[in-house]
């Protein structure tokens, strides 16, 4: 190789670089809903992170002559039958919401990934295998499968992630399948093959990548649906239990004194569906920006 | 013979994100009756795009800034591009083949009422007569058995058949031109040989004119009469077949003529390719844009804008202020 | 293996590929399509030979059979004396070091997501034969300036490139294991007509400064296929009918398909063009799930005879290594 001396002498001129990370935060925040989503998000974040310091009152232990108050000047939001506070049971609620979407899309997604990644790469039975049970798996609506699940493994917040996580599996194997078989056509994947690569490193180096923009889109706008689903589990009375703080039940338990203090059911209620809003349009901002053309599939 | 197109300083620009794009940028030529036309460049030199602002087929963000299109005494772009003088024009007097048979017919009708449409849209036929004539023309351009296929559907052609159906739906209406935009790039070679000798006969046959937009030199050395040579939006050199090719004087003429290999030439011959890479459109400087690429260039070339089309003898014009002869 | 040859580094004894077609939800299988039916040809060191046919010749599977990238339904591929058809998935990917592959599209055989650098050399981390950081970086810089490419540009990504630049990039993938065989997959014909003598010259001053490289040049253009081959071998359907060195295919080709072929191709010259033979053939080249019996040229040979649909005629050579499959030349 080193004898190679060519005459090719001209060096190709380099073309002016194009700055993607800048272009990529023009696109995504060009839309002002998209900044009002972020910064829902980092409000949330930041209150499920440090609620333990900025919680007004305990969101466990109540004070039973304060029942039932309707927001005033000592309680921002009122207190619930037990007396307890219900800014701060909110704000541990937001504790609760996250971390269940996240470690529920985590676990969900990997899963899912992998699955359809194997399916899509390899084909044939496997891809049969995989995806039939994936597709018996999406015969019933997702609520209900995760209902279902909870029902059998019991309440309680680990349960909830592993319903929740059952449930949504076969939403991320089927995508990620149809972008694997699509990215495996390509000729760089022949060209990886014609080098000697291993099929690990194709799938994991190549193909993985190359999925990643649509499927950070996908795990965003599912963000905001896990947390509705696990909102309704709770609501429904099989999924996070009492004491612990989850908007669902709280929900739930204000149902009762509706007319008497809204605010109870009121302020999770919003609770949920600006988190769910929040991520829904930062999923479109995000989808916009990694690629357009994603737009009316995911 | 008498000239029946002209085209005088046409300019098709695009604004885009990042600048203007003067796709074509000033051109002129004129196509006289039954004379076959090349117009020869490479992607993104306007070749394309000059032939759909003649059709008025240009679509925001793309507009046609300026010029004329000269057809049978009338300015074609004083016409509103969708209005019905332009629609009697499209299709019935100017008629355009594109590059892909697999899209440029409509996959959900048979190929029957796609050539009866034009036929009975421009010539007022009915159906009977339509359909008639429809038979005709597909079994003028090589179908077998037309009269059984005519109901099928373009799925069901190859892609060598396809294009025969759209030269027998361009002739339909007896246009007075023929623009084939690239028409068998994308077919293989036989048959693009095929398709090139059925286009010559039938626009002998039906006393058409043909413009050939293309990349391929050979295809225009072997069927058109004179031809166009354009680069990055402008007409560089323009002469009989034999001018072009035998004398050519414009740098880029002379360098793609040198670079493509020939199945005639002797062995061991060496390609000269032209160095650098096709100019960005984006916010041209008013040079001409070969400069960075040419081997001829004077010190004038980076100072004075792009010289004007000059005759260099008869019929043979050039953009260029270099003497490139003895070379 | 008495009919191993020394001096051929690629030796293909009657090849055959055969994709099944299926139906159903058994996969079962209803007929094959044979895209390679009986191939035979020797490719010398530092030699280039040309494989020209039209779509569905079967031209790419015969290359991507040569890599491995297919399993043969038949024959042998003598690679450097050893049959690689008969080769495990682990064996075949050791030897992919020998070889590369060139692509048509610069803008689908590079990874968008990889800088060119990576890219280029991807094939070294592959096969381990780097054992540095900076041994890696040099050989890079090294293989980007061997194509004509500047080697500040190795972090940059794919679509910063024009066509032409991605395709000396492939180039210099290709290159990076200092193989002694590359099959180029149509390389010139995706890019603009005064980029590709670029690519053709720099193709051609590679093989002229290594002294030991191969192409298997596959193209559907024949000027450029003659342009860079020392001989060429013309497909039709599946199976070669000529193979000749491309002079001679040019002064004298023999086979009628090979005779249109040419024909078809017109050379940018008037002068010349005036008094050229022309061959039109007939209709199209037919599906290759149901070939026509005998030479499966005949339906569309303007020189057919009655015997010509009674046997396959079988390839021989006529002098000068000048191989013919034709009963009537």
């Amino acid at each position: 190789m080193t004898e190679r001396n060519t005459t090719v002498d001209e060096f190709q001129e380099a073309p002016p670089r194009i700055n993607e990370w800048r272009r990529f935060w023009r696109v995504f925040l060009q839309r002002k809903i998209v900044i009002f989503g972020l910064v829902v998000l980092f409000l949330l974040v930041f209150s499920a992170i440090f609620a333990d310091l900025i919680v007004p009152y305990d969101p466990y232990i109540g004070v039973m002559a304060d029942s039932l108050e309707s927001p005033n000047s000592t309680y921002w939001l009122g207190t619930d039958i037990q007396g307890r506070d219900t800014l701060s049971r909110l704000i541990f609620g937001t504790r609760t919401a996250l971390m269940v979407g996240f470690i529920t899309v985590g676990i969900a997604g990997i899963a899912g990934v992998t699955l359809g990644l194997m399916a899509g790469y390899f084909g044939g039975i496997i891809s049969m295998v995989i995806m039939r049970i994936m597709d018996a798996l999406m015969c019933f609506p997702m609520l209900i499968l995760a209902m279902l699940f909870a029902a059998v493994l019991g309440g309680g917040i680990q349960n909830v992630i592993i319903a929740l996580s059952i449930a949504t599996v076969p939403g991320y194997a089927r995508v990620m399948n149809g972008l694997t078989m699509s990215i495996r056509e390509n000729d760089y994947i022949m060209a990886e093959r014609a080098m000697g690569s291993s099929n690990a490193r194709i799938m994991l180096s190549h193909i993985l990548p190359n999925s990643l923009p649509p499927m950070i889109v996908l795990v965003t706008l599912q963000l905001g649906m896990i947390i509705m689903s696990e909102a309704a589990l709770s609501f429904l009375g099989i999924g996070i239990k009492p004491p612990g703080a989850a908007w669902g039940a709280m929900v739930a338990d204000g149902y009762r004194y509706l007319t008497y203090t809204p605010a109870l059911s009121f302020a999770p209620g919003i609770a949920i569906m600006l988190v769910v809003f929040a991520f829904n349009m930062v999923g479109d901002g995000l989808r916009d920006a990694l690629d357009p053309r994603l737009r009316g599939i995911l | 013979m008498a000239e029946l197109l002209r085209v005088n300083n046409l300019v098709t620009q695009f604004k885009t994100e990042s600048g203007l794009v003067k796709a074509v940028d000033g051109i002129s030529y004129y196509i006289d009756e039954q004379e076959i036309i090349g117009l020869v460049g490479e992607s993104g030199c306007g070749k394309s795009v000059s032939q759909l602002s003649v059709m008025q087929l240009i679509s925001a963000p793309g507009e046609i800034a300026g010029g004329e299109v000269i057809f049978e005494g009338q300015n074609l772009l004083n016409y509103h591009a969708n209005g019905p003088e332009m629609r009697s024009i499209r299709g019935a007097k100017i008629a355009m083949i594109f590059q892909e048979p697999m899209t440029s017919l409509n996959p959900v009708l048979t190929l029957g009422r796609q050539l009866t449409e034009m036929l009975q849209l421009h010539l007022k036929m009915n159906d009977d007569a339509a359909r008639k004539r429809a038979v005709e023309l597909m079994s003028m351009v090589g179908i077998p058995s037309a009269e059984s296929r005519i109901d099928d559907y373009p799925h069901h052609f190859s892609g060598g058949m396809r294009q025969r159906i759209m030269i027998a739906m361009s002739l339909s209406c007896n246009p007075k031109i023929i623009i084939a935009d690239e028409p068998t790039t994308s077919l293989d070679v036989t048959t693009q040989a095929q398709l090139m000798e059925l286009m010559k006969d039938m626009v002998e046959r039906f006393h058409t004119s043909l413009v050939i937009v293309t990349h391929n030199l050979g295809v225009v050395a072997r069927y058109a009469q004179r031809i166009y040579i354009m680069y990055a939006g402008r007409i560089v050199e323009s002469g009989t077949i034999k001018d072009i090719f035998g004398t050519p004087r414009h740098p880029y003429t002379i360098g793609l003529l040198k670079c493509i290999p020939r199945l005639d030439e002797e062995e061991g011959t060496k390609l000269v390719p032209i160095n650098g890479l096709p100019p960005n459109l984006i916010n041209m400087p008013s040079t001409c844009a070969f400069l960075p690429r040419c081997s001829y260039r004077l010190d004038k070339c980076s100072r004075e804008p792009w010289p004007p089309m000059t005759a260099i003898d008869g019929n043979h014009y050039i953009r260029c202020y270099a003497d490139t002869k003895e070379k | 293996m008495n009919s191993k040859s020394n001096d051929a580094i690629l030796d293909i004894q009657d090849l055959k590929m055969y994709f099944p077609v299926t139906r159903g939800l058994l996969r079962r299988k209803v007929a094959d399509v044979k895209a390679v039916d009986g191939v035979t040809f020797k490719l010398k060191q530092d030699e280039t030979l040309g494989l020209v046919g039209e779509s569905g010749c079967g031209k790419t599977t015969v290359g991507r059979c040569v890599l491995g990238l297919y399993k043969p339904t038949g024959g042998k591929i003598f690679f450097e004396d050893e049959d690689i058809a008969t080769f495990s998935e682990k064996k075949l990917r050791e030897i992919r070091s020998k070889m590369a592959l060139i692509f048509q599209d610069p803008y689908s055989s590079l990874d968008p997501r990889q800088s060119a650098g990576s890219i280029v050399g991807e094939p070294l981390k592959i096969h381990h034969l780097v054992l540095s950081k900076g041994e890696y970086r040099d050989k890079v810089d090294q293989l980007f300036s061997i194509v004509g490419l500047d080697s500040s540009m190795t972090d940059r990504f794919p679509h910063e490139f024009s066509g032409g630049q991605r395709q000396r990039i492939g180039v210099a993938r290709a290159l990076a294991c200092d193989p002694d065989l590359i099959v180029c997959d149509e390389p010139i014909s995706a890019l603009d007509v005064s980029i590709q003598a670029q690519i053709i010259n720099l193709l051609e001053e590679l093989q002229g400064s290594s002294k030991k490289l191969s192409y298997l040049f596959i193209a559907h253009d024949l000027s450029v296929v003659k342009h860079i081959s020392d001989r060429v071998a013309v497909m039709y359907l599946g199976r070669i009918v000529e193979i000749c060195s491309s002079k001679e295919l040019y002064d004298n080709p023999l086979h009628p398909y090979t005779r249109a072929l040419l024909s078809a191709i017109p050379i940018p010259d008037p002068f010349v063009e005036e008094t050229r033979e022309r061959i039109i053939l007939k209709g199209e080249v037919p599906s290759p799930l149901n070939p026509p019996p005998g030479c499966s040229f005949h339906p569309r040979c303007f020189m057919a005879i009655p015997e010509c649909s009674q046997a396959l005629p079988p390839l021989r050579d006529i002098g000068d290594g000048h191989e013919v499959a034709c009963i009537r030349v």
